[in-house]
């Protein structure tokens, strides 16, 4: 292989507020490989990726492109360099056709204005059949599966002459036969000297057609080493071998009788069978890979998505949960991941927030009575130590973990048994995460029964006393605390214990 | 500053806003002439806007859910018309009424549904049903006004309480109650959890498609007492009337505050945004500029009354 360098990144940091989403990480990359990059969710890769790609600007550090020091302003600018990324949701127009997807922009034209109607569809006809596909290139792209869909991204970077081309878990979506497809498109573009760096979590498909592995964790760089070199296990190691440390406060509660079961829960779809059970002062974690279902779990217990079978129950009644009111009515809060959007209403005061769901218990003879809501939330800004100047200020001006303070006092005053929380420290600092698990706490001494979906795995290794492993819409593996570790949870999620058992 | 700018401070003071727009205004005309500022003047402005105010209280609150209804001019003429031929056939002035406003909420209640379990956004849903009001309305008359009511019914109109004309009295009421409902009952804080973000509202357990009904269902009811008082005053019920009243109140409920984004609102600024509207009509005509003039004027404050709005959301973020 020709060993010239075409990429090389090195001491990029990229800090969003709060975090340091990168910490002086390195990558390079050789013409004609396939280099992988590999980390749990929000280990950075997407970050580093959009640097390169030009959607966001660095910090910190410095990029190589064919070992000349270069700045990418932005996106076009990234084309011009020869850098294509392919995302996961692609980015085509699904009414035009594929000539016109890969053309656009750029069309050829006979006078300005006018397209070269003839030009466009041979020049993408002869770009698609380099790449051994069978796509018509008059084709409207609304018509194509989700393989040939990937496979015009494939041609449009090319039209663009990338020769460093991103793909994002290009696999998610595939067929085994597809799969075998863009495999061979892969090493075919290898063959032409094109450079990939490649997403996946599947580890097989990375001992298939990796060459190298760059592996990210917790935003920082930890090692690069040839495929070959390396075992499932060992990269499996690479990606989640942190340090606990035990700032975690956990405190154990009495676990009691099960509040809530779970039986044989499907959604069309999206999930399959699921089925747990949840005890009263237990804290039962949910881990996963982005897109294996949590989220919809956590949906579909608080009456928001459509059950197509199965049964829950509530303290030995069965419950159906046909909205959020359904829910609500039997004792389940959910703490939602995307507090802006879905947990708050911004332009309402933190008191109108707070009372929302639970409104009739503040309604007198048909009026809102102010002074039993004022004496509600006020207790619970002082409880769960609220920063707000007033009761009254409108939720949008307080800061992440004060929004999220005022969230959890909703299903308070809602007086809810279960909570559900679905990512609970997304986006806050560390001292409000610290106070965040201290009231989980608080809420399991009480007796509440609480789900806790996390991509953190000292979150979730810290905070649970027992784990469900999720993968897929199924759920694909159960662990109490004193057999979890990061590695056993990072097997289940990848799908290798899962498929061991099968 | 930063204090300052934080809570409800900058609605407020668009609040404020509005309101010394409108004085501003009153100054101005007494200033330009000499009969403007005379208790039957007054009176007068009053009335004539007590119409459009009534039904701006409706298009308030469909707006604070971010929705909008085009339909209301067109339910206003089809209920007025409905309640004359029943008010012809001889039957009890209250019954002619109740069915009139019964005619409107219906045709609200339709637009409710269509944008609850139709799924269709206010804007395509009110503009079909104003079209089939308006047809209705004709199609039931024949095209032809129906006219001459007994005095009983006309005193709605005409009549005055402690010298203030009823339709005047009619509009406070309506506007103490829609307060209240906003400010003090449930359904008040649910219309604006609603429009402020409609996931949450759900997630929060409101039955949204049950109060999406509720408050469409009150633009029309309000929009049929506009026809009632409308009726009373003309001594007639015309398929016609109630052109662009739809217009007119949009752009009352902007200029007085509501945002078109949702969440946001108060039926005082509505009130305040009808009688600026009414004030520069009856202001202009007394100095004898012509109406096709005046359009232009009331045309540009509304927009000027938007931009502020989107300066203000903008220092906010």
């Amino acid at each position: 292989m020709d060993k010239s360098c075409v990429l090389r990144m090195e001491h990029i940091s990229k800090r969003f507020p709060g975090v340091l989403a990168l910490d002086s990480v390195q990558f390079d990359l050789f013409k004609g490989e396939v280099h992988v990059l590999l980390g749990e969710n929000g280990a950075g890769k997407s970050t580093l990726m959009k640097i390169l790609s030009g959607a966001y600007e660095k910090d910190e550090g410095n990029i190589f492109i064919d070992e000349h020091k270069t700045e990418i302003n932005g996106p076009s600018h990234a084309q011009e360099l020869g850098i294509g990324i392919i995302y996961q949701e692609f980015n085509l127009n699904p009414y035009l056709s594929v000539a016109e997807n890969i053309f656009l922009g750029r069309e050829p034209t006979i006078l300005p204005g006018i397209i070269d109607w003839k030009k466009i569809y041979r020049d993408a006809q002869e770009l698609l059949d380099s790449l051994n596909v069978d796509i018509d290139s008059k084709q409207i792209v609304e018509t194509l599966g989700v393989a040939m869909k990937q496979m015009v991204e494939v041609a449009k970077a090319l039209s663009l002459n990338a020769r460093i081309l991103i793909m994002d878990e290009p696999t998610a979506s595939l067929s085994n036969n597809e799969i075998e497809a863009l495999f061979k498109t892969i090493k075919k573009l290898q063959t032409e000297g094109v450079a990939i760096i490649y997403i996946s979590h599947r580890l097989e498909e990375i001992f298939r057609i990796g060459d190298r592995v760059t592996v990210l964790r917790d935003g920082r760089y930890i090692n690069t080493k040839p495929v070959s070199d390396l075992t499932k296990d060992e990269m499996v190691k690479m990606m989640v071998d942190r340090d606990l440390d035990n700032h975690i406060p956990k405190v154990k509660a009495d676990i009691g009788d099960v509040v809530l079961e779970v039986e044989n829960i499907s959604v069309k779809d999206r999930l399959h069978d699921i089925s747990f059970k949840l005890r009263k002062g237990e804290i039962l974690g949910i881990a996963g890979l982005m897109g294996a279902g949590r989220t919809r779990l956590a949906k579909t217990l608080f009456g928001a998505e459509r059950i197509v079978s199965g049964k829950i129950t509530v303290d030995g009644i069965e419950v159906r949960m046909n909205s959020p009111r359904d829910s609500i009515n039997a004792g389940i809060g959910l703490v939602t991941e995307d507090r802006k959007n879905e947990g708050l209403i911004l332009d309402l005061s933190v008191k109108q927030n707070v009372c929302l769901p639970n409104m009739s218990k503040f309604i007198t003879n048909g009026w809102i009575n102010s002074g039993k809501e004022n004496q509600a939330v006020d207790q619970y800004i002082d409880k769960l130590n609220i920063k707000t100047p007033t009761r009254n200020q409108l939720a949008i001006f307080l800061s992440g973990g004060n929004q999220q303070k005022v969230v959890l006092s909703k299903w308070l005053c809602s007086d809810a048994k279960i909570f559900i929380f679905d990512e609970p420290t997304r986006g806050i600092d560390v001292g409000a995460k610290t106070e965040i698990y201290q009231l989980m706490n608080q809420l399991v001494a009480k007796g509440v029964a609480i789900i806790m979906i996390s991509s953190e795995m000292p979150e979730i290794l810290g905070m649970s006393d027992r784990i469900l492993i999720m993968r897929n819409g199924r759920i694909a593996g159960e662990l109490s605390d004193s057999e979890a570790s990061q590695e056993e949870i990072m097997n289940y999620a990848l799908g290798e214990a899962y498929e061991a058992v099968l | 500053m930063k204090q300052f700018f934080n809570n409800q401070n900058l609605d407020q003071i668009r609040q404020f806003g509005t309101f010394f727009g409108l004085i501003a205004l009153c100054l101005l005309f007494t200033i330009l002439s000499p009969y403007f500022f005379t208790t039957s003047n007054l009176l007068n402005v009053a009335q004539q806007s007590s119409i459009i105010a009534v039904i701006s209280v409706g298009m308030t609150f469909v707006i604070i859910t971010a929705g909008i209804d085009l339909s209301v001019g067109s339910v206003l003429a089809f209920s007025g018309v409905v309640m004359a031929s029943v008010l012809h056939a001889g039957l009890p002035i209250p019954i002619g009424i109740i069915v009139g406003l019964g005619v409107g909420f219906s045709c609200g209640l339709l637009n409710g549904l269509l944008v609850s379990y139709g799924k269709i956004p206010p804007f395509i849903a009110t503009l079909g049903m104003m079209s089939i009001a308006r047809g209705a309305g004709l199609w039931f008359t024949d095209g032809r006004p129906i006219s001459g009511f007994d005095d009983s019914f006309r005193y709605l109109a005409t009549g005055e309480i402690f010298y203030i004309p009823v339709p005047v009295i009619i509009m406070i009421v309506v506007y103490v109650i829609a307060h209240l409902i906003l400010t003090k009952t449930k359904m008040g804080r649910y219309t604006y959890a609603i429009g402020g973000n409609e996931k949450a509202a759900v997630l929060s357990g409101i039955n949204i498609k049950l109060y999406l009904n509720i408050i469409y269902g009150i633009a029309g009811l309000l929009s049929a007492l506009g026809a009632v008082m409308l009726t009373a005053r003309l001594n007639s019920a015309q398929p016609i009337a109630g052109i662009m009243y739809e217009l007119d109140a949009i752009a009352a409920t902007v200029i007085g505050g509501t945002s078109l984004f949702g969440g946001k609102g108060t039926v005082i600024g509505t009130l305040i945004g009808a009688l600026i509207i009414g004030v520069l009509r009856n202001g202009l005509n007394l100095l004898g500029v012509s109406s096709f003039i005046q359009q232009i004027v009331i045309g540009s404050v509304i927009i000027g009354a938007i931009l502020l709005d989107t300066n203000l959301k903008m220092k906010k973020n």
